[in-house]
């Protein structure tokens, strides 16, 4: 019963894990509503899911010390191996607690740094959604799911330092660790995939477990270097160091949190979390060690020359990762005890020490060390923290942070770099001394000397409010720095968790007399002298040169940027004649490729005979083609040749015995070259020269071998006889479909559906040409076409006489005959396709004798309604089927016996076919109406007589004269 | 036999009519009818998903001709799938195209929508390589008119263009639909299965001709290099409604490569191994680059947009090109993913411009609602750059995770990571010169322009209605990341279907259920047959 309320308890207790880490997300939704109850109710509402969230924590804590880890796993995506699943250890919990802690001191403190111009709904709403991402990244326990949480880190930071978007240093500075750390992200997606192959399982309890697989793979050092990278470029590590300063750009309290406790420790976090299955190869040494210590060495020196406060912390923070990137890169026991203990200490001076920064700034307004100082005796309260934090920074006795580089020291001291004893201890040191006297700037610098009159803003130290958050932590400098057992618990819990096995941990101040004492004595001694002589080396350092990172990184971006676009516009250019020079190529390439690999036998047919006048329809044809391409820029003959093509297309058919396709091409090429007519009458007589002679030949090279291809791929399969599906077409056309046209019945019934998608094509494309033509119309177009004048080549007789009286004579037969093919149309060769264009040319015969408007004034039926009737028609036809409970557009048929007529047979598809007739009429007649309407905004006169001289109104003229 | 199957063509096919002929003059009354449709066809498409997760090759005889005779509509998960993210998508678009109004800046917008949503679920449910075809046009037709919707001498020229290629691609489609069934004799794509499965081994040079035309032709649909050039002018200039509508578009090619390549030609395909993913890997490779060189060096926003559009299809080709059941069921999910995108991004992009002096990616004073925008378009960019939390992130670790061949996986990953890089870098320049750079304008107004804001009625803040549809786009992103086992389970399945065809063949090839009608009474048929037979 204990036992089993035990397991109750830590069921419940595991599920706090998706709790607090959901807690924050949930609470990012909160401050953009309650900023409108106020700033303070605003920043409690912020505190309130962190306190939550770290009560829960704090409730799991004693369970974690003693060694126990809790996990929570929701499934989320199995196929991938990503599931929401938690654990907390002590390395998860040491990291939790200071991302909570922090967060909560970094919402009192920012509640009284912003100013009433902030938006602070929106920072609070950017600090929780980064404290989620934070938390998540610490609680993961599927590096997926860890993936996805580092990638939300690298964009709320984004927006975080981003925040005061009218700055350009702000925006500069977020697109900068954007970029960046975006680019470690990326590069860890790789790393992690690769290292969840090799173990087999995305969970990390998993790959933790399965170190020694992992480090005897091949792809080892691939994950390595991915992994590290993102690492690296999250921590800001050398070369990567750049962005750290930059984003200092964001306010205070967003650098206090971003560069203490979360953001660049994430990078720490994963290599102490991968550190069992990772660390301890001599790789892993020589690539994170060495990182490490130069950066540590480099950050160091470099921050002793910012004048900057903030800029000065930023390196500190760079050189102080820099050291705990190369403990763990020691990868000994000791060293991960090191490190663990100094990422408890920095978190603690370092967020007072930007805190204090920010409260110079805030009262000073400078954070110029050059034009502060004196401060101590204007606010003593901050001057007391800044003091005490700086001087944990800088490793002196007494403070925390003495007592964690004195542990740094130690393991420097006894590790060696390809077998040289004295570089590592000796750099060490070197970034120890250049850290003690930046340190020891900061506050002499600062606070101390004389109180200078220049300040632009008269200091005096804040509210409770603003220092209460930094004071804390001063005190907790203090007493882990003088009772530094106190901290041992924490530090074993999560060094353990780190090593992956049991550590002792010993802390305190005195070690004894041994190497690093004097290392460290060293470093103090040099930091002091090197600070006396700051003056004279600033200005040597000033006068040096130095490569700026901003500007290398943004010439970097500028030169992608540069070549990206130039690549892109230079292929993107506009002309459509390059696309299908690109893509005829292409195709003729892969086309000839797919043929050569594979096999062709030798042809099963013979060539047929061939007879004169084919021959001579073939040469014609040829000819014609040739025409086409050489006249192609007289537009008007161009389009008599191309008639001469579609002719011998047609005589082509009628010779292969395919009537029903020759009616259909001649209908066809009549209307389209009508109609193209009718579209060339407002546009230029002639093609301007637009291609060089080069490029004429390229294009002609590439056309003749695409011709040459299609015509050898068509010559290829006609040599060749194959099995197709048309038998059975022959043989059920009559029993199944009711018509002994095969071709007719395979139109409206094998393959109806194929028709009725090429009619509503037809009818789309009267529609699409009539929208098209009254956009035109009302912009600028159409007033251009108002303004041209096209009296010049107009015939005097614009509707002459002759013409009228024959095309009204030619009307009524030319309907009989649409309607006779109609009718035929399942017998024999017809159908409504082609009776609907048959009609349409008796009645586009009208429009040309006539007139446009002479002869809509006639008309009954608009065209729109005849291409929607014979959609509708086609479409309820198929539907009818469903009420006999048969397929959509399955047809009936039967024969209706009505005396005195023979007997005939009445079919379903024969209304289908109707609807195609209606479309195919309305959709002509629609493009017509359209040309028309441009013809008459080009200034066309109405017509309302039927011919231009009508003979019959002279007689009557003469005839009333006479009277 | 399930009429249902073939209510997403019918039900627009007979819609559109209507409201292009009788509906015409009123616009209210169009808006309607259009919508109306469009909330039918996601509860149809709907039910049909529902229906095909249940398994099994549904087949619809038209004609109740049976295959390889007739047309066969063919529903699985996959072509069901298709069919409710059009419907979902649609509905999305419609609710934007409404509520700014952009329906009503040229004629014919709703019929060509609806004529648009018949072609695009027609070409997702036929089962014919002809029909394929002819649905092509349709949508191709459809396409045209809406892209050139309202005019403008730009888009008319991007439309040309857009028109012009794919009509070549149509005409190369015909060239390879000749050469398909001069060697197999048949257009039904379940038969063409068995057909190049039996193919004789010493016969394969035409066949193999006719699959990389295809692939060709389908390339042009999904913008894969080097016949993509079409897109980025087509999408940047297209109405910003059309644009989001079009994301469906390029998925049409993608869609029939995986249903052509994998049911015909895949693998296992003696006459074809290997052949289509020699070139269609290294195309989606080059595809994936253009993309992030376009985002990143991009002038202006709409075609920024458009080229994260040719990134997106090269990180989706270059799944569907491994043609493995694994990889296409992380392309499946990237699929729907990348639509949604980029649909979200040209709607935000449309609220913005609309409200904004030009499309330059230029500082310019601030627009109203600077920070809901913002938020927006970040939520967009998010989307397709592949970050967290929206669904583009795990879409990329789906296709990245199952794309392990050694000999291209440096290669792949690099491209897909790069391309990454390249595009949120591209997409953080354009939002902080938009929304960031844009806050400074103000900060110091001359006194003049000061005047001049107050005189001229600035922009109109966006209500509710118009936001929405850009809203609902990110939250299906979101939805989508949430719920992403439960989708790739069905993409698993889809996979699982288009890989097994034996299923699909079966189903196709098999006697339709209905038995053909009552032959109208035997004796007067054979008399009339026989009178028919000696009158010819």
């Amino acid at each position: 019963m204990i036992l089993d309320l035990a397991e109750w308890r830590m069921s419940i207790d595991s599920s706090f894990l998706p709790i607090i880490s959901l807690l924050p997300f949930l609470g990012a939704l909160v401050p953009g509503l309650m900023i409108r109850a106020g700033r303070t109710a605003c920043a409690t509402f912020t505190a309130l899911p962190t306190f939550l969230a770290l009560v829960m924590l704090l409730i799991l804590a004693p369970g974690v010390m003693r060694g126990e880890v809790y996990t929570a796993e929701i499934a989320w995506l199995p196929q991938l191996g990503l599931s929401a699943s938690f654990f907390l250890d002590g390395l998860g919990l040491l990291f939790a607690v200071m991302i909570l802690g922090v967060g909560l001191l970094i919402t009192l403190y920012a509640r009284f740094y912003l100013s009433k111009d902030d938006p602070m709904g929106q920072f609070y709403t950017y600090l929780l959604l980064f404290q989620g991402a934070m938390l998540g990244i610490v609680l993961s326990d599927n590096i997926l799911l860890l993936l996805v949480f580092w990638e939300l880190t690298s964009l709320s930071s984004f927006l975080l330092i981003g925040y005061w978007k009218h700055l350009p240093e702000g925006r500069q500075g977020a697109r900068m660790a954007l970029a960046v750390t975006g680019a470690g992200g990326l590069a860890m997606i790789g790393g992690m995939l690769i290292l969840g192959n090799i173990v087999g399982s995305y969970n990390l309890t998993d790959i933790l477990a399965a170190g020694d697989q992992i480090k005897a793979s091949d792809w080892y050092v691939p994950a390595l270097i991915l992994i590290l990278l993102g690492a690296f470029t999250k921590s800001a590590q050398f070369p990567f160091h750049f962005w750290l300063p930059h984003a200092m750009a964001a306010p205070t309290p967003v650098s206090a949190y971003l560069h203490s406790a979360t953001m660049v420790k994430a990078g720490v976090f994963l290599m102490a979390r991968m550190w069992p299955a990772l660390a301890g190869t001599e790789i892993w040494f020589y690539l994170v060690a060495t990182v490490g210590l130069i950066t540590m060495v480099l950050g160091a020196v470099i921050a002793l020359f910012k004048d900057d406060l903030k800029a000065l912390l930023a390196f500190s923070t760079v050189s102080h990762l820099g050291l705990l990137t190369m403990l763990l890169g020691f990868g000994t026991k000791a060293a991960a005890i090191a490190a663990v203990f100094h990422i408890i200490n920095h978190l603690t001076f370092k967020a007072a020490l930007f805190m204090t920064a920010g409260i110079v700034d805030h009262e000073a307004h400078t954070r110029d060390i050059k034009r502060l100082g004196g401060l101590a005796r204007l606010m003593p309260v901050t001057a007391t923290i800044g003091t005490v934090a700086a001087l944990s920074m800088a490793g002196i006795p007494l403070f925390n942070g003495f007592i964690s580089k004195e542990m740094m020291l130690e393991e420097a001291s006894h590790t060696y770099w390809f077998q040289n004893p004295w570089i590592v201890p000796a750099l060490a040191t070197l970034g120890a001394l250049f850290s003690v006297a930046y340190s020891l700037r900061f506050i002499f610098h600062v606070f101390g000397g004389p109180v200078r009159d220049d300040y632009p803003h008269h200091p005096h130290d804040p509210p409770f409010g603003m220092y209460a958050a930094p004071a804390l932590l001063a005190v907790l400098v203090v007493v882990i720095g003088i009772a530094p057992f106190l901290a041992e618990p924490v530090v074993k819990m999560a060094a353990n968790a780190v090593t992956g096995a049991e550590t002792k941990p010993y802390l305190k101040i005195w070690h004894g007399i041994n190497p690093a004492l004097f290392m460290s004595v060293g470093a103090i001694l040099g930091g002091a002298v090197l600070l006396a002589l700051h003056r004279p080396l600033d200005r040597a350092w000033i006068a040096a040169p130095r490569p700026e990172a901003k500007v290398i990184f943004d010439g970097l971006v500028a030169t992608v940027v540069r070549w990206t676009r130039g690549i892109s516009e230079a292929l993107h250019n506009g002309a459509i004649s390059r696309y299908l020079a690109y893509f005829v190529t292409a195709t003729v390439i892969v086309g000839f490729a797919a043929y050569q690999g594979g096999a062709l036998g030798a042809p099963t047919r013979e060539m047929l005979p061939v007879p004169i006048p084919v021959f001579f329809g073939w040469l014609l044809l040829i000819i014609a083609t040739a025409t086409v391409v050489i006249l192609h820029r007289q537009r008007f003959l161009a389009l008599v040749v191309i008639g001469v093509v579609g002719l011998m297309v047609s005589a082509g058919f009628v010779y292969l015995s395919a009537p029903d396709l020759a009616l259909t091409q001649i209908s066809v090429e009549t209307v389209t070259i009508m109609l193209l007519l009718l579209a060339l009458h407002f546009l230029p007589k002639e093609t301007p020269a637009e291609s060089t002679g080069l490029r004429i030949g390229s294009d002609a090279v590439v056309a003749v071998a695409a011709g040459l291809a299609v015509g050898l791929l068509a010559f290829a399969f006609m040599m060749r006889d194959f099995d197709s599906i048309s038998a059975y077409h022959l043989a059920n056309s009559y029993k199944g479909g009711g018509g002994t046209n095969v071709v007719n019945v395979i139109l409206v019934d094998f393959r109806g559906y194929d028709t009725y998608g090429e009619i509503i094509v037809l009818g789309i494309a009267g529609l699409a040409i009539f929208a098209l033509m009254e956009a035109l119309l009302s912009g600028p177009a159409g007033a251009r076409l108002r303004n041209s004048s096209y009296d010049l080549d107009r015939s005097r007789d614009r509707h002459p006489l002759m013409m009228v009286v024959v095309t009204r004579l030619m009307l009524p037969i030319a309907i009989m005959v649409g309607v006779y093919i109609f009718l035929r149309g399942h017998n024999q060769p017809g159908g409504g396709f082609v009776a609907g264009l048959v009609v349409s040319i008796a009645l586009l015969m009208q429009y040309m004798a006539s007139g446009f408007a002479w002869t809509t004034r006639r008309q009954k039926i608009k065209y729109h309604t005849l291409i929607g009737l014979g959609v509708l028609v086609a479409g309820l036809t198929g539907a009818g089927a469903w009420l006999a409970g048969r397929p959509f557009l399955t047809s009936a048929f039967g024969y209706v016996h009505l005396e005195p007529i023979e007997e005939f047979e009445l079919a379903t598809a024969a209304l289908f076919d109707l609807g195609v007739f209606l479309c195919v009429l309305g959709a002509v007649m629609l493009m017509l109406y359209s040309l028309s309407r441009m013809a008459r905004h080009a200034g066309e006169t109405v017509n309302k007589e039927p011919m231009g001289y009508d003979p019959s109104r002279a007689v009557e003229s003469l005839r009333k004269k006479a009277e | 036999m399930n009429h249902w199957i073939i209510a997403p063509v019918v039900l627009p096919a007979l819609l559109a009519p209507i409201i292009a002929f009788v509906m015409r003059h009123d616009i209210s009354l169009a808006r309607v009818a259009s919508a109306a449709g469009t909330v039918a066809l996601a509860a149809i498409a709907l039910g049909l998903a529902v229906l095909a997760a249940d398994g099994g090759v549904q087949v619809y005889n038209l004609g109740n001709w049976p295959a390889p005779f007739g047309i066969v509509l063919v529903l699985d998960r996959l072509s069901a799938m298709m069919v409710l993210l059009t419907a979902v998508l649609a509905l999305l678009v419609l609710w934007h195209a409404i509520a700014t109004g952009w329906d009503n800046r040229g004629r014919h917008f709703h019929a060509l929508f609806q004529f648009q949503l018949m072609g695009i679920c027609g070409a997702f449910l036929t089962g014919d390589a002809f029909n394929l075809f002819v649905f092509f046009e349709v949508l191709l037709i459809a396409s045209y008119g809406l892209m050139i919707h309202s005019g403008g001498k730009v888009r008319l020229q991007a439309g040309l263009q857009y028109v012009v290629m794919n009509l070549a691609g149509s005409t190369l489609f015909l060239f390879a639909l000749g050469t398909l069934y001069a060697t197999t004799g048949t257009l039904n794509i379940g038969d063409l299965a068995v057909k190049v499965q039996a193919m004789d081994p010493g016969e394969t040079a035409l066949i193999r001709v006719a699959a990389i035309l295809l692939l060709v032709v389908f390339a042009i649909k999904a913008a894969l290099f080097p016949v993509h050039f079409w897109l980025p002018a087509t999408y940047a200039n297209a109405p910003a409604p059309v644009a989001a509508l079009f994301a469906i578009m390029t998925k049409v090619g993608a869609y029939a490569i995986l249903r052509i390549h994998t049911t015909v030609f895949g693998p296992g395909t003696g006459a074809t191994e290997g052949l289509v993913s020699t070139w269609l890997y290294p195309a989606a490779i080059v595809t994936i680059a253009l993309g992030a060189f376009g985002v990143l060096g991009a002038r202006r926003l709409s075609s920024l947009l458009a080229f994260s559009v040719v990134g997106s299809m090269g990180t989706l080709m270059v799944a569907v090109a491994a043609f493995t059941p694994e990889a296409t069921t992380a392309a499946l999910y990237y699929l729907v993913h990348s639509t949604f995108a980029a649909a979200a991004l040209f709607l935000v992009a449309d609220l913005v411009l609309t409200r904004r002096g030009s499309d330059f990616l230029r500082a310019e004073a601030p627009t109203v609602q600077n920070g809901l925008f913002a938020a927006l378009f970040f939520g967009g960019a998010i989307a397709m750059a592949g970050m967290p939390p929206l669904s583009g992130f795990l879409g990329k670790l789906l296709v990245m995770d199952t794309l392990r061949d050694p000999d291209t996986i440096a290669l792949t990953w690099t491209a897909i990571l790069a391309g990454s890089l390249l595009t949120i870098v591209g997409f953080a320049r354009a939002g902080s010169v938009l929304f960031w750079k844009s806050t400074a304008q103000t900060d110091t107004p001359a006194p003049d322009t000061a005047e001049a804001v107050t005189e001229v009625a600035g922009p109109q803040p966006v209500g509710v209605a118009e936001a929405a549809p850009s809203i609902m786009a990110l939250a299906i992103l979101g939805g989508l990341a949430v719920f992403a086992g439960p989708m790739t389970r069905y993409a698993e399945g889809a996979a699982a279907e288009l890989f097994d065809a034996s299923a699909y063949i079966e189903a196709v090839l098999a006697e339709p259920e209905i038995p053909p009608l009552d032959e109208p009474s035997a004796d007067g048929d054979t008399d009339a047959a026989h009178d028919a037979g000696e009158e010819h």
